[in-house]
Order: C-alpha cells, then sequence, then structure tokens
C-alpha cells in the first residue's frame, strides 16, 4: 500500500515536470494551429478553438521552403551514406586488424575530436573555397568559389566522422578473435571477411551512427551559413532564419515552418529512442 | 614454401587494413588537422579574405588583449557558463534520481525530458522567441496574472543573457541526465542497504554514498559543459544577432562577426587559436582526471 503511494506520487510529480519540459513544444503545435485571430488574443487560449491549416500551407509556399527542405535531407542524407560506409570500414580496421602505426594512426584520429569548430572553422572555409578543379578554380584552387554553394561542401564537417570510427570500433572489439580466424582458415580474404561476416553483424552500431549523423547534419547552422550564399542552396536551418526576419512578427507561419523543421528528427527519435541515448553513453565513457 | 604463403597473406592484411583507413585519415588530416596550423599561419598576417595575406608578427595578439571587445565577450561567455552549468547539473541529476527507478512507463518520462536535446538548435531558438515575445508571448501573460508588468526578455540588455541561459538549461538537461542516469546504475545496491541497516536515512545516504560516487561523471560533465557553452554561437546568432547592445555576443560570435562580416581574418584566427587553446587545455584536463581515476580502481 505505502508502496502504491510512494508510486503514484513519483507519477505524479514526473507528469508536471514533463508537462513542463515539454510545454515549449506544445505551445509551438497550438501556435501554428491557430487562426490569427486567437493567436494573438489576450487572454491567450491555451488550445486551439477552431483549428486551421493556413499556416502550414503558408510556410510550405513560402518561396524556397521546400528547396530547403529537400536541401536539407540531401546533405543529411549523403553524409549518412558517406559515414556508414567509411566508417564502418575504417572502425573494423582498428579494432579487428594488425598493421604497423595501428595506435598512433588511432591516436591522431582522436585527438582531431577535442579540436574546436572555431579553430577549423576559417581554414577549413579556405579550404572549401579554393579546392582544385571545381567551381570555376584552376588547378591550383584560384579564381572561382570551389566548393561554396556546393552539396559537396555542405558535407564536409559530418563525413569521415571521428566518432563513427569510434562506435565502431568499439561495437567490432567485443566480437571473440576466433569468428574472424575461422574465417580466414577457410581462405576468406580480410574484404570478404568484412562484407559477409561483420558487415551484417554491425547493424546496431551503423544503425547508431547513423542516426547520430543524421541529427548532427540536420541541426548544423554555423557551417552552412559561412559557406552558402546562393538561396537555392541553404539548408533548413538557415531557410528558418531567413524566416524569422521576413514573418518578424508573423508568428503562425514561423511556428508551423518550426514545427515542419523538427518532423524529421523526431520521427527517428521515436522509432529510435535507444540509440539516442547509446551515444550520449558512448560519448561519455570513451 | 607454407611460411612465404603466410608471408604474403599477412603481408595483403596490412595493405587492406591501411586502405580500410586511409579515406578517413586522409580526409582528417586535411580537413582537421591542417586546419590548426593553417590558422596558426593566418593567425599572423592581416588575410582578409582575398587579396593575398601580409606577415604582421604579433600584431593581431596584441590588437585583441589590448582591446576590451575581446575581454568583454570572454567574459560574457564565462558569466553565461557560470549561469548554465551549474543549474544544469543539480536539474539533471535530480531528474536522474526520478527516473532512475523500474515503474512501467518510465521510458515515457525520459524520452520527454530527453526531447529538447535532439530538437535543433535553431528550432528552439525560435520557439522560445515566441515564449519570450513582449506583446504577445505566454510568459508575459502568465507574469501579468500575478500582475509583473511585461518583462522585455530578449529586448533589454539586462535580461538577454539570462533569458538565453534558460532556454540553454531547457535544452541540455535531458543530456545529463542520461550520463548521471548511467553513473548512478554504476553504483552497486549492496552499499545502499549496508547503510540503511546501519540506520542511514535516504538523505544521508546520497550525500555519503551517491555523491561521492559520483565524482568523476561530475567532472566529466563539468568539462564537456565548459567546452561546449564556451562555444556557443547558434542560439545567441537567432535570437538576439549578439544584442541589445553587444550584451549577448559570446566569443563564438565574437569570432563569427570578425571573421565573415568584416572579413579580417587574420584577426579572426588570432581570436579563434585563444579560444582553442583554453579549450584544449580543459580536454586534456578532462583526459588526465579521468585516467588518474581508471589508475585508482
Amino acid at each position: 500500500m505505502r508502496r502504491r503511494k510512494r508510486i503514484a506520487m513519483k507519477i505524479i510529480l514526473l507528469s508536471i515536470i514533463a508537462l513542463i519540459m515539454s510545454f515549449p513544444f506544445l505551445w509551438m503545435t497550438f501556435s501554428s494551429l491557430k487562426p490569427n485571430s486567437e493567436l494573438f488574443s489576450i487572454p491567450p487560449s491555451v488550445f486551439p478553438e477552431n483549428i486551421t491549416s493556413q499556416h502550414y500551407s503558408d510556410a510550405i509556399n513560402t518561396p524556397g521552403f521546400m528547396r530547403y527542405f529537400l536541401n536539407s535531407i540531401t546533405v543529411a542524407l549523403i553524409s549518412v551514406s558517406v559515414n556508414l560506409v567509411f566508417c564502418s570500414l575504417a572502425g573494423y580496421a582498428f579494432a579487428r586488424m594488425q598493421f604497423p602505426f595501428k595506435n598512433l594512426c588511432f591516436i591522431i584520429l582522436l585527438s582531431t575530436m577535442m579540436i574546436p569548430v572555431q579553430v577549423t572553422l576559417i581554414p577549413t572555409f579556405i579550404l572549401v573555397k579554393s579546392f582544385p578543379l571545381v567551381g570555376g578554380n584552376d588547378i591550383f584552387g584560384n579564381g572561382g568559389t570551389g566548393l561554396l554553394n556546393s552539396y559537396a561542401g555542405l558535407v564536409i564537417p559530418h563525413i569521415m566522422s571521428v566518432f563513427g570510427v569510434f562506435i565502431m570500433r568499439q561495437f567490432y572489439s567485443q566480437f571473440p578473435k576466433e569468428l574472424s580466424e575461422a574465417a580466414r582458415i577457410d581462405g576468406a580474404s580480410e574484404v570478404r571477411i568484412f562484407i559477409s561476416v561483420f558487415l551484417p553483424l554491425g547493424k546496431p552500431a551503423l544503425s547508431t551512427l547513423a542516426i547520430f549523423t543524421f541529427t548532427q547534419t540536420w541541426d548544423d547552422f554555423l557551417w552552412p551559413l559561412i559557406i552558402t550564399s546562393d538561396n537555392s542552396m541553404r539548408t533548413l536551418q538557415l531557410g528558418l532564419e531567413v524566416f524569422k526576419t521576413r514573418y518578424s512578427a508573423d508568428w503562425g507561419p514561423l511556428m508551423a515552418g518550426t514545427a515542419i523543421s523538427i518532423v524529421p528528427v523526431l520521427i527517428i527519435f521515436i522509432f529510435a529512442q535507444k540509440h539516442f541515448t547509446q551515444t550520449a553513453l558512448t560519448s561519455g565513457i570513451k | 614454401m607454407r611460411k612465404i604463403m603466410k608471408f604474403t597473406v599477412k603481408k595483403k592484411m596490412v595493405l587492406t587494413a591501411y586502405l580500410f583507413i586511409l579515406p578517413v585519415l586522409a580526409f582528417n588530416l586535411l580537413f582537421r588537422v591542417a586546419p590548426i596550423f593553417m590558422s596558426l599561419n593566418l593567425s599572423f598576417t592581416d588575410y582578409d579574405g582575398f587579396t593575398s595575406p601580409n606577415f604582421v608578427g604579433f600584431e593581431n595578439y596584441l590588437n585583441l588583449f589590448s582591446q576590451s571587445e575581446f575581454w568583454q565577450s570572454m567574459l560574457r561567455t564565462f558569466q553565461f557558463a557560470f549561469e548554465v552549468i551549474p543549474l544544469n547539473m543539480i536539474i539533471s541529476l535530480f531528474l536522474a534520481l526520478i527516473v532512475n527507478d523500474k515503474i512501467k512507463g518510465m521510458g515515457f518520462f525520459r524520452a520527454a525530458f530527453y526531447l529538447p536535446v535532439i530538437t535543433p538548435m535553431v528550432a528552439v531558438s525560435i520557439i522560445w522567441m515566441w515564449i519570450y515575445d513582449p506583446q504577445a508571448g505566454i510568459l508575459n501573460y502568465f507574469l501579468s496574472l500575478f500582475s509583473i508588468p511585461p518583462v522585455r526578455f530578449l529586448q533589454d540588455p539586462s535580461n538577454a543573457m539570462h533569458s538565453v541561459a534558460i532556454m540553454r538549461i531547457w535544452r541540455g538537461v535531458g543530456w545529463n541526465m542520461i550520463i548521471y542516469l548511467a553513473g548512478l546504475q554504476g553504483i552497486s545496491q549492496n552499499l545502499y542497504e549496508a547503510a540503511s541497516i546501519d540506520g542511514a536515512n535516504k538523505f544521508r545516504q546520497f550525500f555519503k554514498i551517491t555523491m561521492p560516487l559520483l565524482k568523476p561523471v561530475h567532472v566529466y560533465v563539468v568539462t564537456v559543459a565548459i567546452i561546449s557553452t564556451l562555444q556557443t554561437f547558434t542560439e545567441m546568432y537567432v535570437m538576439t544577432s549578439g544584442g541589445p547592445l553587444e550584451s549577448t555576443t559570446t566569443i563564438g560570435v565574437l569570432i563569427y562577426r570578425a571573421a565573415f562580416d568584416y572579413m579580417k581574418m587574420g584577426y579572426a584566427s588570432a581570436m579563434s587559436f585563444v579560444l582553442g587553446i583554453i579549450i584544449m587545455l580543459l580536454s586534456l584536463f578532462n583526459l588526465l582526471i579521468n585516467k588518474k581515476g581508471d589508475d585508482m580502481n
């Protein structure tokens, strides 16, 4: 009986905190569904009385919005694909293969995780701008805009993630040595062992890596802000910033646009919650 | 014959391994390691993004240390950190303690507390701007119920930083909750059982068992939080653009402006280098402390 009462109390407490924590999201959703007459009424109504989808169609029909959305999806999917291939290869090699200077290479990679983004920001911008033979550049990287305003430029901070290599290495280290030995005795090549044995086994870690990369890329603001000046190459986060200026006091479409920008990560979160907490913990444990 | 075969197989394996790590290694050397040296190099020039850079010696460093804008935004950034971090830690530890229970449906609450962490920073910034709106914002309406006159949360220089800090705390507690939760679950239940047999109440157990054993977790949480708040940029850029009256111009905003608004890339590189050194020292400190903890175990 006492235990029951304690649990009931706890659930009430948890519900109150959950309500406070999710209030901004609820308020965004309600606001995006209210007609303007209700949105700015005093006292404000909590729940929308006359639900309207007007703000959503306004947001979607704003020139550029769909383009921003598709740009973000494209950049995120490219980054995810590149990371799935190359981080798993490197992670596998560091976990299960023997080669000279293995530890040195790994330490070099790991220490790049300590470098704050501000230090590399300006040089990376210069590297991207003077990438040879693209965007009107000559072989020395002069004359044009290089990879500025391109998908290839936008994915640069997110691909070949060291954290991704780290996740994969941790995951592949846990399998017994005999697993590879058996395949080696059968005469399978290293590439084959990786593709037919370890790649399928790696699914949980690969999902974590995919989700981590997708949300990181989706969330990015500073890098697209720096390297895109062309409106058609802007990502959704930048687009929202433009929206904010455009609809400076028109909160309806702004809330609708913001809500749409959250939907992709929200869907992933609902279906793959444990991968998110996994990321938090991996970065913590080392 | 066999020996030769074994040798070539081994050689092939080494080659394959290098091929496996080559893309990641080469890419990171080019885009993460080389930029450090480029940045250091640039910080001694007057590079403006267009004309070829001239060597100016320590001029940029002398300039930034003698200019108050650098010191003030450094100070502001640390102020922001000291406002956000302690509250974040207290709240997230509290949340971790209450969600560390095997009640049915606990997963839902953990998810609800974690949701702000995964939401894009631009989105949460815009949502909070609406909540903070001086005319139609819901927060001012709540305050008016207690006859408090409207507050200009983001428009008043003396409020802006605190308002952003509240948003930042709300967004960050879920992350640390998960880290603390893992820490709590690593503490053996036997300790608590023994303590309660000895007659220690929950309160005493918390301060005598939980807190001391969470020490490495605290250290980790503090350093990571300092490193990430020192780099604060997006929320300031979106919510206040560094204003009003520079009151939210953190060092991240200052570097961005110098480099990409005023095209003083040499000067901006010098600032980013100073920030980078502070952050790298903190990371090393974190690494050493954790290492020490490992040795003791």
